[in-house]
């Protein structure tokens, strides 16, 4: 029988390791796994890889990691925020490495990863700092950035509902990363809301088939 | 002479947005422009983070945590709205499906580059979020911004000198001033404010300015 149903957020972290990539979903307050990334806290893995679109605020989710140091670099789009501070300081120390990327683009690296691509070219960024040392192409008269995959360890999503197999239906902007980095990741967990009986979803609502996801912990 | 004002310069963007467009507002200013879209016209907002059909903000105590704008701000849907992850929203944008975008701007050059989102002072902590795929992705990009920085300089210029968002790619650009358009021959003023001259308004710009012969804007 598939039962990927973990009982707490604890155990399905549990083999987080040292030097891990680790994406963690969520826009804003919107779709962020806290109870998950409380756990990834509690469990004590270093010199992580973080990707997500922000950089964390305030004293929670991924804010607290960092200021627990843990965080070796950051991949994202958008770190700077009124209540970044802890990034801001370890950015300006010179303790946190930054990869900053495009939000299109980081979503499409994500996507070429979970879809076994090599690379991709992308009219995002052409002519800008952020292209700078790239690859170039020049295809039917349009620019384009070579860009490559973003492959993780484990994904760290949130979802409304799931079942034993892992199908996840989502909630409203609450999505936004989460079926994209559910596919890029060796080990993708969701923390959902509630988990119903095989079955009970809509199959035709299903928005991220049970094979991209590895385990599932229900946390209201 | 007088400036228009942040409202009647949203105003003045909403009148360009016609009936069946699909637009993406920018976070700041250009999300003004919502306030002003003509009622009569069927116009359907996208924001990045994953939505279609975006409604105004939800009365006091019905905000949705998971309902928000790209600017993390509770939002609502209109009937006929949907939800996507952020592979569709930005497809949206690099497959030319979205019809506009309304940016701000630090600088935009005579060639329609556009810079928007980063100083490039030391010790400012980057970020970009969507800006440089919806400057490149949009069909029609336009830009909503003061004429002039606050000590005066202009923000229309031959060439940037902040960190580009996108080269060639601003259509329009809305100023307390002016309304201006980026074409292969230059920039063409559509319209100043009353009361305004053309050489008044070249000599606040940064880049040669062309009156258009016949308004069309």
């Amino acid at each position: 029988m598939i039962d990927k149903r973990i009982a707490t957020p604890a155990a399905a972290l549990a083999d987080v390791f040292d030097g891990a990539t680790v994406m963690i979903g969520g826009f804003g307050y919107a779709g962020v796994p806290e109870a998950l990334i409380d756990a990834l806290i509690a469990q004590g893995s270093r010199d992580l890889t973080i990707v997500n679109n922000n950089a964390g605020h305030g004293e929670i989710g991924v804010a607290a990691l960092l200021r627990e140091g843990r965080v070796r670099k950051i991949l994202c789009s958008y770190p700077r925020q009124a209540d970044s501070h802890h990034f801001d300081a370890l950015y300006r120390a010179g303790k946190v490495e930054l990869e900053l990327v495009p939000q299109g683009n980081l979503a499409l690296r994500i996507q070429a990863a979970g879809a076994g691509l090599g690379a991709v070219f992308t009219p995002t960024g052409y002519g800008t700092q952020l292209a700078e040392g790239k690859e170039t192409r020049e295809i039917e008269g349009r620019h384009y950035v070579l860009e490559y995959p973003i492959r993780a360890d484990f994904a760290l999503i949130k979802a409304d509902r799931a079942d034993r197999w892992g199908n996840l239906v989502y909630r409203k902007t609450a999505r936004n990363f989460g079926p994209v980095m559910a596919a890029a990741a060796k080990c993708t967990i969701a923390q959902v809301r509630e988990i119903v009986p095989l079955g009970a979803l809509d199959p035709e609502a299903i928005v991220t088939p049970g094979i991209f996801v590895k385990r599932v912990v229900e946390a209201p | 002479m007088r400036k228009w004002s942040r409202e009647e310069i949203a105003a003045r963007v909403a009148r360009d947005i016609p009936e069946g467009a699909y637009v993406n507002l920018g976070i700041g200013l250009p999300t003004l422009v919502g306030n002003f879209l003509p009622p009569d016209r069927e116009i359907v907002l996208q924001s990045e983070n994953g939505v279609l059909g975006m409604g105004p903000a939800p009365p006091p105590h019905a905000e949705d945590p998971d309902l928000t704008n790209a600017s993390k701000q509770p939002v609502t849907l209109l009937p006929g709205g949907s939800f996507f992850h952020h592979g569709d929203s930005f497809a949206m944008m690099r497959g030319g499906h979205l019809d506009f975008c309304v940016l701000g701007a630090f600088q935009v050059s005579e060639t329609g580059d556009l810079a928007n989102w980063h100083t490039g002072a030391p010790g400012a902590i980057p970020a970009v979020g969507g800006a440089m795929d919806l400057a490149i992705g949009a069909r029609h990009v336009y830009v909503m911004m003061e004429h002039t920085t606050k000590s005066g300089e202009s923000k229309i210029v031959k060439k940037c000198t902040y960190p580009l968002t996108g080269l060639a790619c601003v259509d329009r650009i809305f100023t307390d001033l002016a309304v201006i358009d980026v074409t292969r021959a230059g920039l063409e003023v559509v319209e100043m404010a009353e009361g305004l001259s053309l050489e008044v308004l070249q000599r606040v710009t940064g880049a040669p300015l062309a009156l258009r012969a016949t308004r069309h804007g």
